[in-house]
Order: C-alpha cells, then sequence, then structure tokens
C-alpha cells in the first residue's frame, strides 16, 4: 500500500470528505512528522509506536567496490520502535 | 511530538472541528494498523515504508542464567526511512 492508496482507503470511510482534503490531511500528518524528528523531537504514537532521532558516530569506512577507505561522518537516523499493542496485532496473524 | 499535536496541526491547517480532527487522525493510524496487522507494507514516499518481516525461530540465550531457550517464528514490523528523510536529518 502506497499513500495513494491509503488516500483512497480514507477516502471510502470518510464520505463527507473530498480527495483532496483526504491528501491534505495525509500530507500534514506526515510533514509534521519529518518535522518533529528534523527539530529533533521525539514522536510517541499511543498503540502505533515512536520515532526518535540516533546519532551514529563517525566510522572509518570502506568503499566496497574499490576497497578504498572513506570517513563516515556522524550522521543522524529516523529510529522507529513499534508500540506495543501493534507488535502483538501484526504476530497475532502468524501461520496464516 | 504526540497524536494530539499532529490533531492540533490538522485543525489548524484544514480546519475541521478539534473533533473531527481527532477522529481522522485516529482513523489514519488505524488504517496503517489494519494494513499492517494483514502483513501487508506500507510505503510513504519522502517518509518511509512499514514492512512486516517475517522471522524464524532461532536459539536464544538468557543473559542472566546462560540458558539456551529457542526464541518462536514471529512477524515483526520494521521502519525503512526514506532517503529524503534521511537526508533531511543531517542537513
Amino acid at each position: 500500500m502506497n499513500k495513494s492508496d491509503l488516500v483512497s482507503m480514507m477516502e471510502a470511510k470518510l464520505k463527507n470528505l473530498s480527495r483532496r482534503e483526504v491528501e491534505m490531511i495525509i500530507d500534514t500528518i506526515f510533514d509534521q512528522m519529518t518535522h518533529a524528528l528534523v527539530t529533533g523531537d521525539r514522536i510517541e504514537i499511543r498503540g502505533f509506536g515512536s520515532f526518535e532521532v540516533r546519532v551514529r558516530e563517525p566510522r572509518k569506512g570502506r568503499n566496497p567496490k574499490t576497497g578504498s577507505a572513506v570517513y563516515v561522518n556522524t550522521r543522524k537516523v529516523p529510529f522507529f520502535k513499534v508500540g506495543k499493542e501493534l507488535k502483538e496485532r501484526v504476530n497475532e496473524t502468524l501461520g496464516s | 511530538m504526540t497524536k494530539a499535536e499532529i490533531v492540533e496541526t490538522v485543525y489548524e491547517k484544514i480546519g475541521f472541528s478539534k473533533k473531527e480532527a481527532a477522529e481522522i487522525v485516529e482513523m489514519v493510524f488505524d488504517t496503517m494498523k489494519e494494513t499492517l496487522e494483514r502483513g501487508e507494507k506500507i510505503k510513504i514516499s519522502g517518509f518511509g515504508n512499514f514492512v512486516v518481516r517475517q522471522k524464524r525461530p532461532r536459539i536464544g540465550r538468557n543473559p542472566q542464567t546462560g540458558e539456551e531457550i529457542e526464541i518462536t517464528a514471529r512477524k515483526v514490523l520494521t521502519f525503512k526511512p526514506s532517503q529524503i528523510l534521511k537526508m533531511a536529518l543531517n542537513k
């Protein structure tokens, strides 16, 4: 499912809204979440999970193609931790 | 940031009632949860992909007692951030 499929599903549930409005809502949600992470804020969506920014230390790496040593700078990476409810729901369908 | 703040932004930007904005935001996350529960992945361009992965059973160890135990097969949810999000964090 991509964002456009998500919009379609929401559109079917919210019959009083136009597709354009649903698109704006979904874009607003993910834009806000991106903005929160960019400003270093943590996001907690109860029942879904939490997002935070983790700092990766600088390290010496290697270009896997040429084998030459390269220096990898400190960088920030987004980290998602699945919430308890969703973790259990995802696992419950095991064997299906 | 919590869901309440996301609701607040949707309310300010798009202008439903607060109650409606809260219901819609809730519905977006519920729809995503239902999709992932079915084992289907979600791709949000510019943000990232949520993917349900099947893990095989493996032998683990209780770090306190050293006792070996089987970790059962399970499905786990992983998030792969988009290149755009990763770049935005390192600007």
